[in-house]
């Protein structure tokens, strides 16, 4: 663990893998909710935690240094939802050509890993999902529009998509599931730490 | 209630954001100018926090439907009522159903608009302000519109308020990092040492700038991580983006220095020169 400096009101903490990042997350949201953190802004990354809106962040960074190490992820586990997927996606195929095995296990595959919520990012309640051991490319060129709903995969993350958008993410299947809902609380179905199963319909 | 007769080229509601909600991927949001706003609110005997119109460069028409108060801080405008010129920086008395017509901006690129009571559209997670880049809150204005008015309160007896025209450049004040050690020296050195312009595709979600290319030490793809509201955002093409109130929640190109205080980037056109500065100056 490492912290730099982001400005006059903000710290990155630079973690070295993503089960660290999620074990700073949770501590991070344990001791703000005990009052031991100010901080406006909680952002977990890909490989670091950002704290914004903090009135000292040199005294935050003494603080944080004195916390360390946190428990390890697991440890107190996230909620689990389970979304209900039609594997029907486009891209399904080259998936399953990507990892060499048929399509029908390629759905296995993905159906039956637990993921985890990493981060959010993109769009308000696209939430960046961990946990498949196997990488895929994206595609070489975004689809100008992928539909709400999309289910897709693309380097080490799974995602779905929120609301119409261009993407570059291979679609593998599609949802009915409402990711985002200004008036539920908190707004977004999948927030960082949400432990998923992508079940098929 | 007001109706709008011309909404201009991009006229937003806006009012001081919706913080607290980046781990879900929803950007702040809020008036660029927020000091602007808050005057205009002041003015009108609004609380600071009331929504108010962020109409960019090109003006905008509007119809009161009920006598109220409006003033315009911002970017200076020629305001008028029913076509009378009326001050700029103050309190003026609307009659009911009165045209009040905002027009294009003098020095600057937003003015504010507040009307007594503030803009009372339903807010979205806590805040009236239309978000550009995910669509959250109202939609940006378009003729016709009708936008629902609060309760007003007394409106300020303020007569002057002391207005500067925005500079034609711009120093900066900027923390380094956090990932400045991704650049090379020289990059760094330009950075601080030479001058960068404000470019014309600047919006909410940005301020890009041209000038000298900043490159890169480290070539690695950068994991995606929590940005910050002034972020100085170095791209592949190495032509800097300071991030501005609409931007998003993460981002994949490593963030050279942050700006301290983006205020003074609302009011700035395109072709502004802009120039950096460490805390130590």
């Amino acid at each position: 663990m490492h912290t730099r400096r982001a400005g006059a009101g903000a710290l990155l903490i630079e973690c070295a893998d993503g089960a660290e990042v999620e074990a700073w997350r949770a501590e991070l949201w344990r001791r703000r909710e005990r009052g031991e953190l100010a901080a406006v802004e909680i952002v977990p990354g890909a490989r670091t935690v950002l704290l914004d809106g903090l009135a000292d962040p040199a005294e935050t960074a003494g603080l944080v240094a004195g916390w360390a190490p946190p428990p390890a992820a697991g440890t107190a586990q996230g909620p689990l939802i389970e979304i209900i997927v039609r594997y029907d996606g486009a891209d399904l195929a080259s998936v399953a050509s990507e990892w060499e095995v048929p399509v029908s296990q390629a759905v296995e595959r993905i159906s039956g890993t637990e993921l985890r919520v990493a981060f959010c990012g993109f769009a308000p309640g696209f939430a960046y999902l961990t946990g498949l051991p196997w990488p895929v490319p994206r595609l070489d060129t975004p689809r100008p529009r992928v539909p709400a709903g999309s289910v897709a995969l693309a380097g080490e993350y799974a995602g779905i998509y929120p609301t119409a958008s261009p993407g570059g993410w291979r679609l593998v299947g599609s949802t009915d599931a409402i990711l985002f809902d200004i008036d539920r609380d908190p707004p977004a179905l999948l927030a960082p730490g949400t432990r998923v199963r992508l079940v098929p319909a | 209630m007001i109706e709008v007769l011309r909404a201009g080229p991009l006229t937003t509601v806006q009012d001081l954001g919706r913080p607290g909600f980046a781990h879900l991927g929803v950007p702040r949001a809020g008036a660029l100018d927020g000091p602007a706003l808050r005057l205009a609110n002041r003015l009108v005997g609004n609380a600071p926090d009331a929504a108010g119109l962020e109409v960019t460069a090109g003006g905008c028409s509007l119809r009161l439907r009920s006598a109220g108060t409006v003033a315009l801080t911002g970017a200076s405008a020629p305001l008028s009522v029913d076509g009378r010129p009326a001050g700029f920086g103050l309190p003026v008395p609307v009659p009911a159903g009165a045209v009040v017509t905002a027009g294009r901006v003098v020095h600057g690129v937003r003015s504010y608009l507040a009307v007594g009571g503030g803009i009372a559209v339903e807010p979205v997670l806590g805040s009236r302000s239309t978000d550009t880049l995910s669509g959250l809150g109202p939609a940006p204005l378009r003729d016709g519109d009708r936008l629902p008015l609060g309760e007003p309160a007394t409106p300020s007896t303020v007569d002057f308020v002391p207005w500067q025209p925005p500079p034609a450049s711009l120093a900066l004040r900027i923390t380094l990092g956090p990932r400045a050690d991704w650049f090379t020296p020289e990059a760094v050195a330009a950075l601080l040492g030479t001058a960068y312009t404000v470019s014309p595709v600047s919006n909410r979600v940005g301020a890009r700038l041209t000038g000298a290319a900043l490159t890169r030490a480290e070539a690695a793809e950068l994991p995606s991580e929590g940005v910050v509201l002034g972020a100085v955002q170095v791209p592949a093409s190495g032509q800097p983006l300071i991030f501005l109130a609409d931007h998003p929640t993460t981002g994949g190109y490593p963030v050279i220095a942050v700006v301290d205080d983006v205020t003074p980037l609302a009011q700035a056109a395109p072709g502004t020169t802009v120039t950096f500065h460490g805390s130590e100056r």
